[in-house]
């Protein structure tokens, strides 16, 4: 019994992030697979990209790491985690408030146009 | 029907990514790259915040497309939802905001607009730069929209201050381009690191983008509020 909680503690220590990261993921992918409404699918696409951010800043990360900045002398430069992902994600966060505002304004053009945001009863979205 | 197929395409994509990822090692190592900005960022650009000496300094370059990126999905709402203002009949009168609302925008619009310049300013030094810094100088102008919307700024004055800051930014590259010979060189002395007054052209640099990033935010903001009105 304490070997078996040892191994999950191990498991979630080790996957815990990966979990929660694709966990996003997949949560945004199905609400942008089953809904009907196009801000509910928008809504979704920003939880898929939190997702993917969480998967890169969580790829750079060490145990016990602190932020990769000198703030005062004499802090450990081997514990600190990657900065590389985190700028990769800087980036990937600005690109994406640029999407959303994007697909935001098609919304309501599509809106205006067909009076309805139901994907279901706009012709041309139709899957 | 569809939720079935939908699931079952999620259970198959999520099934491969987990081969794939266990045998990555998760929370060890940095990759060869990181550990050489971790081990000279300070030396060689003279920020103690590494992640803006990566950003601004190192991938200057990829920080110019991204705020052109920025600037593009800017235009293209503005030029998305610009053919149906024209049609627009009448305005609505927008009712004005009750009293607390009103006051609590105009005490605390200087206060978020002072902490975003604190954030812009010490990008170089502290977690934060000028994307941070400018989405929250934006979010001050969120609350001018809802609180007290006939203060708001004239939106002239956003696309003079964006192009400004844009054009700060690659006069400040192609400085560097003729002095030494490539793009965003930092030919500022480095000073002591920790200090305001340090890093070369990376406060400069980040200060740009802060205002740049702020006022396009705002007008992306004016141009959906204005939309929905």
């Amino acid at each position: 019994m304490d070997l078996l909680s040892n191994s999950v503690v191990d498991f979630l220590d080790n996957y815990i992030y990966y979990i929660g990261a694709f966990g996003l993921v997949f949560i945004g992918l199905l609400i942008i697979l089953i809904k009907r409404n196009l801000i509910k699918v928008i809504i979704g696409l920003s939880i898929l990209e939190t997702g993917v951010n969480l998967f890169l800043i969580s790829v750079g990360y060490i145990k016990q790491g602190t932020a990769p900045i000198f703030s005062k002398p004499g802090l450990d430069s081997a514990i600190m985690v990657d900065p590389v992902p985190q700028a990769l994600v800087l980036t990937a966060i600005v690109i994406g408030v640029a999407i959303l505002a994007l697909a935001l304004s098609m919304a309501i053009r599509l809106y205006r146009h067909y009076g309805t945001l139901n994907l279901r009863k706009i012709k041309e979205q139709r899957w | 029907m569809r939720i079935i197929i939908s699931i079952l395409l999620l259970v198959i994509i999520a099934l491969g990514i987990t081969l794939s990822l266990v045998i990555i090692p998760f929370n060890e190592s940095t990759t060869q790259v990181g550990e050489y900005y971790i081990d000279n960022g300070v030396e060689e650009t003279g920020a103690t915040n590494i992640v803006t000496s990566v950003v601004v300094n190192y991938r200057g370059f990829d920080t110019l497309g991204e705020v052109t990126i920025l600037f593009i999905a800017a235009v293209g709402l503005g030029a998305v939802l610009a053919t149906s203002k024209k049609s627009k009949a009448g305005k609505k009168k927008i009712e004005p905001a009750s009293l607390v609302v009103y006051t609590g925008c105009r005490f605390l619009f200087p206060l978020i607009i002072l902490f975003g310049l604190y954030v812009l300013i010490h990008g170089h030094l502290s977690p934060g730069g000028g994307f941070q810094g400018g989405a929250i100088i934006a979010s001050a102008f969120v609350l001018i929209y809802m609180g007290c919307r006939e203060k708001r700024p004239a939106m002239v004055l956003t696309k003079v201050i964006e192009s400004i800051g844009g054009l700060v930014f690659i006069i400040v590259g192609l400085i560097g381009l003729g002095i030494g010979g490539y793009f965003l060189l930092n030919f500022l002395p480095g000073g002591v690191p920790n200090t305001l007054l340090s890093a070369g052209i990376i406060p400069i640099i980040y200060i740009a983008i802060g205002f740049k990033v702020g006022s396009e935010l705002t007008g992306v903001i004016d141009n959906l509020i204005e939309e929905s009105e």
